[in-house]
């Protein structure tokens, strides 16, 4: 079994070879329809009024420093998503070779204390082989997520493209979202945030999260900040060793954030036995997982 | 008929029996000033609390629900006696039970209302309290629970003053030498009540409503306490039989608090001809009976996944029968409910002491049984535990944490004693109708 697969997999990076060089340049457009932070005049970008209107603008036109600050305007813009997207992670386990890089990028971004984990790459045993792997688990960004559906407030919501998000602004600190999540992806500030007193004047960003709040839940939010920059998230970038793929599934593309590489979403996760975690529980991960092809150590 | 209350009393020793409680002793005023500060000093906490976030409390990750949601399942369960006394047997012509009606209501009244408070101590932001009914979502049922939890209050405090308007015309008419305030208070409250037979008429039909509305309602409010577990895909909690197992849970601890109030106020109010030996001897068969149902419900509740073993709750079963919670699990099971359901089935164990003293071990093996539906399950999550402090593999409260719990019964003890104060504690009217009516 691990053989077989270990010959596709060969066959496959050789395939992905040729038309990687293609698909690297094809990657910096991939997220690109989106972006209202390009700096570069010249360029025709669409941005979401504050009246929820999609218009496209010159850059040039933009004053990017403007908008950022006003909070009614990011509140807006986090609720509404990126229209047309599907968000995707594939977390290729056979390359995972716990350097912690991701959970230390994710921590810094969001401003997260060291216990505090949007990511956890958790030390799994594999009880067929008596082995253990490394698995990074993310929120899963499910399709249909239960800790959506038991928030009172509304605090925590589900975007058309995708990402889970969680509004610190409403957030009532029930925790009952921590309670229902299987995948134990949240975490909560149960006392006053990192370098609170840094980020008070900071205008609040949901799509990063920052500044955190007392008193908050608190979640992976597949990066939406850098992902409206046309950026892969800031765990994606940051991996070493090319654990982490991130794309769009409409596009059926995943971009690999160690190599840049991007590939097909479907036949990657076809040629590799992909899994989502649980999925006998019905909530429809976002994230895939590539199998550990070999027992650590 | 009503068999319990033996001895021949006068309507005049009646009256003066049962309102000689309504005063302000120097007793009694010392006992307040003891709750007032006990209460301060646990509110003080809570300041703390509020100044420093959850994070005074030994909550964390993956323990985020502690003894206050545990706290706050076992105020809820034993609200609902009120529902099970005055209404189910009420509703039967069970006339025994007629002079603890409103023991049981004053119960379910105190409970509910500061359930409602110890939600508002678990939130992160109770500063945004008022979101919940801005932004409340139909689909959470946290939003269910609010519901029906104000509803139950506001039905139990109808049914603790409807049926009370002859007794606080009574206290209008004959406490003259009450405060000022005290006399206003009656006179507002009884609504002009003369005891006209319309006004009797009137107000068996609106309690008879009462009655009937709270039944659904008080069910309502413990399955929906439970579905805050059960609606999560947990093991431990993923369980479809919460709803009847957390409602029959709830009549053992409601029992045993009635019984423990009846005690006390049958010494402390001297009323040892209206709270017989009989109604200890009758409520301590009741806590048998509903001890027996609960028992069959934890049978289920913990052989149909132990049996079939899934991974998950295997590892929950077994956490609990011969692992890390297996000596709070059996004292409460054992020590908490079958010994002492079991003692209770001799007769001289039902005599007043022995069975308050009873009651309130079930009480307090009733209050560590919600702990154990709430924690355990928590620290059994599908995705190992790991990169985290130490002690968030385990949940141990913290000072601040068990004082804002004992702030939340010290709240019970403040409202029920000062009812208890204002208004006759036995249903005066209503003993005197059922001595009438044996006399004819």
């Amino acid at each position: 079994m691990a053989n077989k697969n270990d010959k596709s997999r060969r066959k496959f990076l050789q395939k992905l070879g040729v038309a990687g060089a293609s698909a690297v340049a094809g990657s910096a457009l991939l997220l690109q329809g989106c972006s209202d932070s390009n700096k570069s005049s010249g360029n025709k970008v669409k941005v979401l009024t504050a009246d929820n209107k999609l218009v496209e603008v010159d850059v040039a036109h933009l004053k990017p420093g403007d908008k950022i600050q006003d909070l009614s305007y990011l509140q807006e813009r986090g609720r509404e998503g990126i229209p047309g997207k599907k968000f995707v992670m594939v977390v290729d386990l056979a390359k995972c070779k716990n350097a912690r890089k991701c959970m230390k990028a994710c921590q810094s971004a969001h401003q997260l204390k060291p216990e505090m984990h949007h990511l956890n790459v958790l030390e799994m045993e594999d009880p067929v082989r008596d082995t253990s792997y490394w698995m990074p688990k993310t929120c899963q960004h499910c399709d249909n997520p239960p800790c959506v559906s038991v928030c009172p407030v509304d605090a925590t919501f589900k975007r058309q493209d995708g990402i889970v998000l969680i509004d610190n602004e409403r957030c009532i600190g029930c925790r009952f979202c921590v309670a229902a999540c299987p995948y134990s992806a949240r975490t909560f500030n149960w006392t006053e945030p990192k370098n609170s007193e840094e980020f008070a004047e900071v205008t609040y960003d949901m799509e990063l999260n920052v500044p955190q709040k007392k008193g908050t839940v608190t979640k992976c939010a597949f990066s939406a900040d850098r992902v409206r920059e046309g950026k892969l998230p800031y765990c994606v970038s940051a991996c070493p060793n090319g654990v982490y793929y991130f794309g769009d599934q409409n596009e059926d593309l995943v971009t690999n954030g160690t190599t840049k590489k991007t590939v097909r979403l479907s036949a990657l996760l076809d040629n590799n036995a992909a899994y989502t975690l649980m999925p006998e529980l019905g909530t429809k991960p976002s994230v895939y997982y590539l199998p550990p092809r070999e027992s650590k150590g | 008929m009503n068999e319990t209350i033996t001895k021949e009393l006068s309507e005049s020793q009646i009256d003066q029996d049962l309102l000689k409680n309504v005063n302000w002793g120097g007793k009694f005023k010392l006992w307040l000033a003891f709750l007032a500060v006990s209460l301060i000093i646990c509110l003080y906490y809570y300041y703390q609390q509020l100044q420093n976030g959850l994070g005074v409390t030994g909550l964390h990750d993956y323990v985020s629900w502690g003894i206050y949601i545990s706290n706050f399942v076992f105020f809820v369960a034993t609200s609902l006696i009120g529902m099970l006394i005055s209404s189910v047997l009420g509703l039967m012509n069970v006339s025994w039970v007629k002079p603890l009606a409103r023991i049981a209501e004053l119960v379910a009244v105190a409970f509910a209302m500061v359930a409602g408070l110890i939600i508002i101590t678990d939130m992160g932001r109770p500063d945004r309290l008022l979101n919940v009914f801005m932004h409340g979502r139909v689909q959470s049922p946290i939003v269910w629970d609010i519901a029906v939890v104000v509803t139950y209050v506001a039905i139990s405090v109808l049914l603790l003053y409807i049926p009370m308007l002859p007794d606080i015309a009574l206290c209008r008419d004959k406490l003259k030498n009450v405060p000022k305030w005290q006399q206003k208070m009656y006179k507002f409250l009884a609504l002009g009540w003369s005891g006209k037979a319309k006004q009797f008429k009137i107000m068996h039909n609106y309690t008879r409503i009462l009655l009937i509305l709270i039944i659904p309602i008080a069910l309502s409010i413990h399955t929906v306490t439970s579905w805050l577990f059960a609606m999560t895909l947990r093991s431990g909690w993923d369980s479809p039989i919460f709803g009847p197992y957390f409602v029959s849970g709830a009549f053992v601890a409601g029992c045993a608090a009635v019984i423990i109030a009846m005690y006390f106020f049958q010494k402390n109010y001297k009323l040892k001809d209206y709270i017989t030996v009989d109604h200890f001897d009758r409520m301590g068969r009741l806590l048998v009976l509903v001890a027996l149902v609960y028992v069959y419900f934890n049978i289920n509740e913990i052989i149909v996944p132990g049996y079939k073993a899934n991974t998950a709750d295997a590892k929950h079963v077994h956490e609990m029968l011969y692992g890390h919670e297996s000596v709070m699990f059996w004292l409460v099971q054992l020590g908490g409910l079958v010994i002492p359901f079991l003692l209770i089935l001799f007769r001289p164990m039902r005599r007043p002491l022995p069975l308050t003293l009873i009651s309130i071990i079930v009480l307090a093996g009733a209050w560590f049984k919600r702990v154990l539906i709430v924690v355990p399950t928590q620290l059994t999550p599908y995705y190992p535990i790991q990169n985290v402090p130490e002690n968030w593999t385990h949940y141990s409260p913290t000072l601040p944490e068990i004082a804002i719990t004992v702030a939340s019964f010290i709240l019970v003890l403040l409202i029920m004693t000062v009812l208890a104060k204002l208004f006759p504690i036995i249903p005066i009217w209503e003993v005197k109708e059922e001595i009438n009516h044996n006399k004819k």
